[in-house]
């Protein structure tokens, strides 16, 4: 199967800095792909040249199988994570504006609804809350109807409700069928929405697959969590990775009820305890070896 | 050139601009309160420095206590007719022929009636200077600054309107949104021009019209002349702005680069003086500056009726510069 975004030994130099370092990406059509990592990874640098705002210094990017040309910006969407629009102008102007650049665009009444945009259409962008900018700013991105759809962390700044509702969103933008590239700093959402992730850092892929599947790939056990308190001298358990934080205690275990018996032949109150699957969150700390940072 | 792109970011930009209540008003009311604050500023005594044309040589003798006056500029003039038209105009005071004994004042200048009690009270013997009138147009100061500040409210329009504007696209990342879209820069770089030109030119209108009906400015020339000269004067301005639009990201450095263009044109330019008198290379300087010519051709259709033809040189200018600074400016653009 022809991937619809391709990339082949991609390489970006910046006066001696090397901030992408030879990544291969096959993106397929249909897939929600997100593509994680820390700050200064590549990760914009990256995305960017797959937009075509960047040049590389060297390697290439199919589109469809061809270099990227004018039909490519044509194809494309894009949701930068700021965007500023024009001052005193609205939502459905900067619509109409952004439809015209393109040879065919959606009707604004059919991006409205898909967006959920109804009752600030009219409404001067300046006046638009934090979500509703997100919202309408994904709606200047589907204009175009485009195959392929990059959203650069769309929801960073968002409340958790409005983050749920931008989910949806893409849920519904993934049912018709669209490509989503996605970066996020939020695992939960790169879990919840991407069927495939690539993680970046210094310039490189370091794990590429499902979520699942990397899950599984790189876990076989489970995280056993407990207050501090309630644990104040974390012992040493034979077979168990005991780790202490700030406020808690985490267990790593591949045998939870060896990891229990231990604990209560020791004492120790098992009231508090919470015992939790591994996440992407899990993952990228450990390929990445640092806490993620907005 | 996609005419459809086009046509959709001048809309946007045209939207923005007259929603921008704050911007509009004070582009319409700068230029008629300062051309009202002349008006009222000028109708009294005046400066307090005097130009005198010496027709011949200002430092072969004339010798008279009335040439080491104080507070008087004395100026060397070669052309009679050419001199002559500075007084009727108030760029010169007074125009004195040492050699003929005569000097020329323009009745309708109060500084020319003050510098003839001067001469006639330097020394007897320059009362033998016979005057010779100029019979004027009763010209007052406000009717000839009136048209360098359109001129200079046109350029503030024309390189922040277009310079800072743009820099701030960039800085807020508008341009790269654009990038990302079919736009090319010529159709994006044409609407903020065609934009920019068309808002000037329509408050250029209006502030003419208006402060014309208080103050009553004459027009020895054609309206449409003149129309023609502010319109290339203003693709000339727009295109300067460009230039400092082209790759600037800050908008702090963009003020100051707008700043260094805009203000050592206004004092050049002779907008609020003449430049009789300046140095002869400041004055060669203010040939470089499109400020200068759109001044001299307006000033030339509304005070001495001048036509295209008479102007042709200035519109020539305007018309090199503006193509000199649209090829620096398109090639130097960025959309980051």
């Amino acid at each position: 199967m022809i991937a619809l975004l391709e990339t082949h030994r991609l390489v970006k130099h910046f006066r001696g800095v090397q901030a992408v370092d030879g990544i291969d990406l096959a993106i397929r059509a249909g897939c929600c792909f997100g593509l994680l990592g820390p700050n200064g990874a590549g990760k914009t640098t990256t995305v960017e040249m797959l937009e075509g705002i960047q040049a590389p210094t060297s390697g290439v990017i199919h589109y469809r199988g061809e270099p990227l040309g004018p039909r490519f910006r044509q194809d494309i969407g894009i949701m930068f994570q700021s965007t500023a629009l024009q001052d005193h102008v609205t939502g459905r102007e900067n619509l109409w504006m952004f439809g015209q650049f393109y040879p065919r665009s959606l009707p604004i009444a059919e991006l409205a609804e898909t967006c959920a945009l109804g009752e600030f259409l009219d409404r001067d962008t300046r006046k638009l809350s934090g979500g509703q900018r997100q919202r309408l700013l994904l709606a200047i991105a589907l204009v175009n109807d485009p195959d392929l759809l990059f959203l650069d962390e769309p929801t960073t700044g968002l409340d958790p409700q409005a983050r749920r509702n931008f989910w949806e969103l893409i849920h519904r933008i993934k049912a018709r069928g669209k490509t989503v590239l996605l970066t996020t700093h939020y695992m939960e959402e790169a879990y919840h929405l991407c069927d495939e992730i690539a993680i970046m850092d210094h310039g490189r892929i370091i794990a590429q697959g499902t979520p699942r599947a990397l899950l599984a790939a790189h876990f076989d056990d489970v995280v056993l969590q407990l207050p501090l308190a309630d644990i104040p001298d974390p012992p040493t358990l034979s077979g168990h990775t005991v780790i202490q934080g700030r406020d808690a205690v985490e267990i790593l275990t591949r045998d939870v009820n060896a990891a229990i018996e231990e604990l209560l032949a020791r004492n120790i109150s098992l009231a508090r305890l919470q015992i939790r699957p591994r996440t992407l969150e899990d993952l990228f700390l450990e390929l990445t070896g640092r806490e993620l940072r907005a | 050139m996609n005419w459809r792109r086009f046509w959709a970011v001048l809309i946007c930009r045209n939207r923005e601009f007259l929603r921008d209540r704050s911007t509009l008003t004070w582009n319409l009311l700068f230029p008629i309160s300062l051309i009202a604050g002349f008006a009222f500023a000028f109708s009294g005594p005046g400066l307090d420095l005097y130009k005198v044309g010496v027709l011949g040589d200002v430092n072969v003798g004339p010798g008279s206590a009335f040439f080491s006056a104080r507070y008087i500029d004395f100026i060397s003039v070669h052309d009679l007719s050419v001199a002559l038209r500075k007084v009727e105009r108030h760029q010169l005071d007074m125009l004195i022929d040492p050699a003929g004994r005569r000097y020329w004042i323009n009745d309708a200048a109060p500084k020319g009636y003050v510098l003839e009690r001067v001469l006639r009270g330097a020394e007897v013997r320059d009362s033998s200077f016979r005057k010779q009138t100029v019979s004027g147009r009763g010209i007052r100061y406000v009717d000839w600054v009136m048209p360098g500040i359109l001129a200079m409210n046109m350029m503030f329009g024309c390189l922040f309107g277009v310079g800072y504007v743009i820099v701030r696209y960039r800085k807020n990342g508008m341009l790269k949104r654009l990038k990302a879209t079919p736009l090319t820069p010529l159709e994006f770089l044409t609407a903020q021009v065609i934009s920019r030109l068309w808002l000037t030119l329509t408050t250029t209108v209006v502030v003419f019209v208006g402060t014309d009906q208080f103050i009553g400015f004459p027009m020895h020339g054609s309206y449409l002349d003149l129309f023609v000269v502010f319109a290339v004067g203003a693709i000339s301005l727009i295109s300067l702005g460009l230039i400092v639009a082209a790759r600037t990201t800050s908008e702090e450095l963009a003020a100051g680069l707008l700043n260094l263009l805009s203000w050592p044109m206004t004092f050049l330019s002779g907008v609020w003086f003449s430049l009789e008198g300046v140095h002869p290379f400041l004055q060669q300087c203010a040939q470089l500056a499109p400020l200068t010519h759109i001044i001299d051709a307006a000033r030339a259709i509304i005070l001495d009726g001048a036509g295209l033809g008479d102007v042709s040189i200035h519109l020539l200018a305007l018309t090199v510069m503006s193509l000199g600074f649209m090829a620096v400016g398109a090639r130097l653009f960025r959309w980051e």
